[in-house]
């Protein structure tokens, strides 16, 4: 199963080495991971995207990330109200005749073209993974020639509320 | 803010608060942790280190490999509860005390360990003894460091101490470049820690404790099962406390031996591969099984499949990781042993009503005790065991290698004292024994110090006889000398058809002569009936001896379950 957990570590060298090798040793197989800087510069946050055999090993990778001196915070968000988003660089054969199509098919996803070479365009899209993956279905029978996605970075709703009450269905969406 | 000055063993260290170099830093820190003896081993990035041992004259062991000096600060760390200190070059040095900061790890000792690195100005480009020590060690230690800034440093040993000594204690090491250790820089020791990502839970949750002392009272066979983490808690007084109260039969790992009185009529034995037949019974049959500080060691379970089928596990432990990590947990008490220990106390919650099951387990221990076959013409290795109990009034501290010889210690040495047994039990590593014996001789200087070790171990790390040598530490070296990998020979009995690759030693050296090289007085002992006398002889020499017991060599060990088994498959027992 694909599990979704953020980390808050203090952002010294040689962290993400240890973290890393914890999932390594329990042959876990880290999907993406993200790091980056916080609103406090001393601390780091990264978001795995890892795939487990079964909720047990799951506990214990955490329960050994949380005793590393370094890792402050972890928390499995699989299952909360989160907000996630990835980028992607996706650069397409593009013959110049084709680029109106191309960018007709980008406006729809909030996509856009950020560089443009003789015989391709380069899309950047941000969104949810599956966002990102329909939009690089779309564009595959053009020729990907590149690409590049940094993987989910996550965390979690300013309240939960809003998620609770929205209906399963809706006639607007 | 004034200067403060530190005195260590009447010698007045220098003054902080003042600037220094690093190393200076490092040897001040060392003696306001009150750390009263260091192992190691010199070597060229170490060396201002080593400058400011010589001047400070603050202890210093020399082994003669730093294995055995790393060795030797488990030893000491296990016996005195306090960490043990070990310093070393870089390269080589360091990746030399690897093994035992793995060993430290699993066995959970408190350890600092301080290499020397090459300078940061060319760490990275493949220098002269260089290796990446905190990649190599990451997975092999509670925490590592790697001081870049001097001024990093007083922290960083401040931080180091506490991460080994707390919580689940275990072993630190700081990579410390040459160039830092010669920079100079304002040395502070009066900072609090600050780690706000470790923060151990001491004090257990109070409805967890509530809950367990239900289970108990419910219980109709309770049984313990005790492992270090008693000892590392000094909870020792409080387990007896407990038991006492609640009359429920106890069980013990490899390691927690001690923790609990061995002669206790309450106390089944050591459980496990190995342990008496009663203690795995009791825990197969159990309907609650408490385990205070153990985790649950495959050595200790047998196969998963079988390990206490009808239990209810509670388990006591400091450390979240260990609590349903191998066995699956319905009552979890995260905390200090003593602390929830002392609550359960408290509570006073009814002992269950198990009258009939504490006579099952005594009928079993009755009917099946431990057991051998005297033999007039050869020695019997577990009866040099009871022979060494019986000369050192089970006082003595013990340490041991790893095999056959250590698992007839465990069997038939009973420890009734906590902090008299050292042993080698999660990484298993041979070698371990005699320099082991070294610190924990330093950690007592006045106990007798008796190192029981096969001849192969030995072998591993003899070279430290020279530390006996030079110190004239009175460590008694008793050899069950069976000239094989006694273990690995038995397994190859049972398991591969009697071909013994490799483990039957076809020459041996001459242990007397070896040891008299060092100028340690030796015995050689073939007839059990001399074995007693020499024995005694031994202990009561004033000095390191070293006793050369040629045991049977064919002996197992037994009664044991087989790999793959549960406890109530035992094999071996008494007929």
């Amino acid at each position: 199963m694909k599990r979704t957990i953020i980390a808050t570590v203090n952002n010294t060298s040689g962290v993400m080495n240890r973290i890393t090798g914890l999932f390594a040793r329990r042959h876990f197989n880290i999907e993406s991971i993200t790091v980056g800087m916080t609103e406090n510069p001393s601390v780091s946050r990264m978001t795995f995207v890892v795939n487990v055999d079964n909720q047990r090993g799951l506990d214990q990778v955490i329960k050994q990330l949380n005793k590393q001196v370094d890792v402050l915070k972890v928390r499995d968000i699989t299952d909360d109200a989160i907000v996630a988003r990835e980028l992607a660089l996706i650069k397409v054969v593009a013959a110049p005749q084709h680029r109106g199509e191309i960018s007709s098919l980008a406006e729809p996803f909030r996509a856009s073209i950020v560089d443009v070479g003789r015989e391709s365009v380069t899309l950047q899209i941000t969104g949810d993974q599956q966002k990102v993956e329909a939009f690089i279905d779309l564009l595959k029978p053009y020729g990907i020639k590149e690409l590049a996605r940094t993987g989910i970075t996550a965390f979690k709703r300013g309240t939960n509320k809003s998620v609770f009450e929205s209906p399963k269905y809706s006639i607007i969406n | 803010m004034s200067p403060k000055v530190t005195e260590v063993d009447g010698r007045e260290l220098k003054v902080e608060n003042q600037e220094m170099t690093g190393s200076s830093m490092l040897i001040q820190a060392l003696a306001r942790e009150n750390v009263d003896v260091i192992f190691g081993y010199p070597g060229g990035a170490i060396l201002p280190t080593y400058d400011e041992i010589y001047r400070t004259g603050i202890r210093h062991i020399l082994a003669r490999h730093e294995q055995g000096a790393v060795h030797a600060a488990e030893g000491y760390a296990r016996v005195s509860g306090k960490a043990g200190v070990c310093v070393v070059t870089s390269g080589p040095g360091a990746t030399n005390v690897v093994t035992g900061l793995a060993d430290a790890m699993i066995d959970s000792l408190p350890m600092v360990v301080i290499t020397g690195q090459v300078a940061t100005s060319v760490i990275g480009t493949d220098a002269f003894q260089e290796a990446d020590v905190v990649g190599v060690t990451m997975p092999v230690t509670k925490h590592n460091f790697q001081v870049r800034e001097v001024e990093e440093l007083p922290r960083v040993i401040k931080e180091a101490f506490h991460i080994a000594t707390t919580g689940r204690p275990g072993p630190v090491l700081i990579d410390l470049p040459k160039d830092v250790s010669v920079a100079s820089g304002f040395f502070n020791y009066d900072q609090d820690v600050d780690l706000p990502g470790y923060q151990p839970t001491v004090v257990p949750n109070k409805l967890q404790i509530k809950k367990l002392a239900e289970a108990v009272t419910k219980a109709k066979k309770p049984v313990l099962l005790v492992g270090a983490g008693v000892l590392h808690s000094k909870a020792s007084k409080e387990l007896l406390d407990y038991v006492e109260q609640q009359q429920i039969p106890v069980t013990s790992t490899l390691l927690g031996l001690g923790a609990f009185p061995g002669s206790h009529k309450l106390h089944l034995g050591m459980a496990g591969m190995h342990g008496t037949y009663t203690a795995n019974m009791a825990l197969h049959e159990a309907d609650l099984l408490i385990n205070v500080g153990a985790r649950f060691d495959d050595r200790l379970t047998g196969n998963l499949k079988h390990f206490a089928p009808e239990a209810v596990v509670a388990h006591i432990d400091i450390d979240p990781a260990e609590i349903g990590k191998n066995v699956e947990t319905a009552i979890p008490v995260v905390g200090d042993a003593k602390e929830a220990l002392r609550m359960l106390v408290e509570v006073d919650g009814r002992p269950s009503a198990c009258d009939e099951w504490k006579e099952q387990v005594q009928q079993w221990a009755a009917e099946y005790p431990l057991w051998y076959n005297e033999d007039d013409t050869t020695l019997k290795p577990q009866r040099l065991v009871e022979m060494i109990y019986e000369e050192t009034g089970g006082e003595a501290v013990v340490t041991t290698d790893v095999g056959q010889h250590q698992m007839w210690a465990a069997q038939f040495y009973k420890f009734d004292k906590p902090n008299r047994w050292v042993t080698s039990g999660g990484l298993g590593t041979m070698g371990f024994g005699f320099p082991s014996a070294i610190g924990a001789q330093f950690a007592e200087p006045d106990k007798q110090v008796v190192a029981v070790l096969g001849d192969a171990g030995f072998q591993m790390t003899a070279q430290e006889m020279s530390i006996l040598q030079e110190l004239n530490l009175p460590v008694k070296i008793i050899l069950v000398n069976n000239a094989s990998l006694g273990m690995v020979r038995q397994w190859q009995q049972l398991f591969y058809e009697e071909r013994y690759s490799n483990s039957l030693f076809p020459i041996q050296p001459d242990f007397v002569k070896m040891a008299e090289a060092y100028n340690i007085k030796g015995w050689k002992v073939e007839n059990p009936n001399d074995m007693q006398q020499t024995l005694k002889e031994a202990l009561d020499y004033n000095g390191p001896v070293l006793v050369d017991c040629r045991v049977a060599k064919e002996e197992n060990v037994y009664p044991m379950i087989a790999p793959g088994s549960g406890h109530h498959e035992m094999e071996g027992i008494k007929p």
